[in-house]
């Protein structure tokens, strides 16, 4: 069973077209090992029985025309999905059970894949590190100890873990590429509008982008091209000629100019961050691309600026959360100090703090000083991309500043946590498109990103880049099963 | 600038989310060391920038508004924490 797991989407693909595996066997498989993999905390909710039904059922009438054909599948906890408890992580969204189905899953759904799960994630997708989710923390599958990263902690860990084939997570400020380049996977922020966010629990609704999740960049190719629509239920969904991402995938990226932006090299950041950026400098000239040096001068005030707008549109969208029609209810005196407790009781910590920033900014006398300076500075981070664009294909940056670290380690320190995403924020801000793939290990053995941001509506050509790059790494992940007894 | 109590306390009111003193020391704290890092901002001068409302450059599209039945009400009132089966229930706010 264990080498069902093991394969990559593409090739158990393949395998239930040859009809050398049936999408019984393949969610049995993976049923069996998340089942041994509690101690991950992977899962909110489970619908194992149900997936092996569904399974049973592809089975007796196989359309194997379908791009995912009975491929079982886990998906992030911030999608609703309909008739199954979605929480967003969240004790406030405990008992909430939709009545329609997010437009992403839906698309993944229509070409035959099957829900294993919910997964794990920071409330509401406000985290680096996924200690914010009232489900409880989720272990990295690299070590015992280690945060997996967030918000999408538990979609990496399981993709990484093996207890689903591939995944989608959302990014708002990195929440697909930090997770992903802690746990040794490939995760993709689509641009702004490629994917719907129709059913997506909304954190930062010009920010937010749902993604996939994969053990490699063919696998990431290929749930690109299913989850990707325009979408009339999204009115900021764009409608663009959307390429066949996995058919189009080609390794020859010969004379693609990639730019090296001197502001990413930070203060304090590890030698061995910089040493896998040089790594990768010379992995792209090996492919036969030019390197060229860019400047994006506002790159420093990038976090702050986030921590501006993001933390707005979350005070703004987290007001529904009123205990009246949805959700969990603290008892009141009266209705204002119903909802009061509420939101008190209802919110975790993290959360509060961001509705309280967002509201600040948001409030009378405080406008233009932060919220309208935060849209100004984020015109001239976008500024830069575009002027960096006239010389460049794509830019080549690492994904994070540093490995994964321990679970607790930042947790009482939000700013320190906040400086997790100093590499991704920026793209969430100019709604590009950017990829992380794994491209080395630290002395510790921990798994090293490496970031390819595009320009807007360019997917193909940073999975291009991406896939060519990943050739020459050969990157290995280092999984040894700790959790499994 | 600082956030004292007094703001924290305006603050939450705005938030409808309650506070006691102990967490709202601890949010002033929180708080004004993240406000402290967001005021690198002001060391740019931002006077002739256009604000971004937007990164997609379009204009947003209307569809025509149609009512769609669904017959779904019983399962929205069933997500309701309390309900008398035709309506959402709150406390009473007039007497």
């Amino acid at each position: 069973m264990s080498d069902i797991t093991s394969q990559s989407l593409t090739s158990l693909v393949k395998n239930i077209k040859e009809k050398k595996l049936s999408s019984e066997d393949v969610t049995k498989a993976f049923v069996k090992r998340s089942e041994k993999s509690k101690e991950l905390n992977s899962y909110i909710s489970e619908d194992f029985s149900n997936a092996i039904n569904k399974a049973k059922k592809f089975d007796e009438k196989p359309n194997l025309d379908l791009k995912l054909p009975g491929i079982p599948m886990a998906v992030k906890d911030l999608f609703c999905t309909k008739n199954i408890r979605t929480t967003a992580g969240s004790k406030i969204l405990e008992n909430f059970v939709p009545t329609y189905e997010s437009t992403v899953t839906q698309n993944i759904w229509n070409e035959g894949a099957i829900l294993l799960g919910k997964l794990n994630c920071d409330e509401f997708a406000m985290g680096s590190s996924n200690e914010t989710s009232f489900y409880g923390n989720v272990q990295n599958p690299i070590d015992k100890g280690l945060v997996p990263g967030g918000s999408s902690g538990g979609s990496a860990a399981a993709v990484s873990g093996q207890l689903t084939p591939i995944t989608i997570g959302t990014d708002t400020g990195g929440s697909i590429r930090q997770p992903a380049s802690f746990t040794g996977t490939v995760g993709l922020k689509p641009t702004y509008g490629s994917c719907s966010r129709y059913g997506i629990v909304a954190f930062a609704s010009s920010l937010d982008q749902a993604g996939p999740m994969a053990q490699n960049v063919q696998d990431c190719a290929l749930l690109q091209e299913v989850i990707s629509s325009y979408d009339n239920k999204d009115s900021t969904s764009i409608d663009f000629k959307r390429n066949q991402y996995s058919k189009d995938l080609t390794k020859d990226i010969k004379g693609k100019k990639i730019g090296i932006p001197k502001e990413y090299r930070v203060e304090g950041m590890p030698k061995e961050i910089e040493e896998l950026w040089q790594k990768g400098i010379t992995y792209a000239k090996d492919c036969g691309a030019e390197i060229v040096d860019i400047s994006l001068p506002h790159t420093s005030y990038a976090l702050p600026t986030y921590y501006i707008v993001a933390p707005a549109e979350a005070s703004s969208n987290l007001a529904r959360y009123d205990g009246v029609k949805y959700g969990f209810r603290a008892k009141g005196e009266n209705l204002i100090d119903m909802y009061e407790k509420t939101r008190s009781e209802g919110f975790g910590a993290e959360v509060q703090r961001r509705i309280m920033i967002g509201t600040y900014v948001l409030s009378s006398g405080y406008y233009d000083a932060y919220y309208l300076k935060a849209q100004k500075v984020r015109k001239l981070i976008k500024n830069d991309f575009d002027e960096a664009y006239k010389k460049v294909d794509a830019i080549l940056t690492p994904s994070t500043p540093s490995s994964a670290f321990k679970i607790g380690e930042k947790k009482d320190d939000p700013v320190s946590m906040y400086l997790n995403d100093i590499f991704t924020v920026p793209v969430n801000l100019a709604g590009l498109p950017a990829i992380s793939i794994p491209a080395g290990h630290d002395a510790a053995g921990y798994p090293l990103g490496l970031q390819i941001i595009g320009k807007a509506f360019k997917e193909q050509e940073i999975l291009n880049l991406a896939y060519a790059m990943e050739d020459k790494i050969n990157f290995k992940n280092k999984i040894s099963d700790w959790w499994i007894k | 600038m600082s956030i004292n109590l007094k703001t924290i306390k305006h603050i939450s009111k705005l938030s409808r989310i309650s506070v006691d003193e102990q967490k709202a020391e601890k949010l002033a704290g929180d708080l004004n060391a993240i406000f402290k890092f967001i005021e690198k901002l002001n060391e740019l001068n931002t006077d002739k920038v256009e604000p971004l409302t937007s990164v997609a450059e379009t204009t947003l599209k209307f569809r025509s508004d149609e009512v769609k039945n669904q017959n779904i009400r019983d399962q929205i009132i069933k997500n309701s924490p309390e309900d008398n089966e035709d309506f959402f229930v709150v406390p009473k706010v007039v007497e």
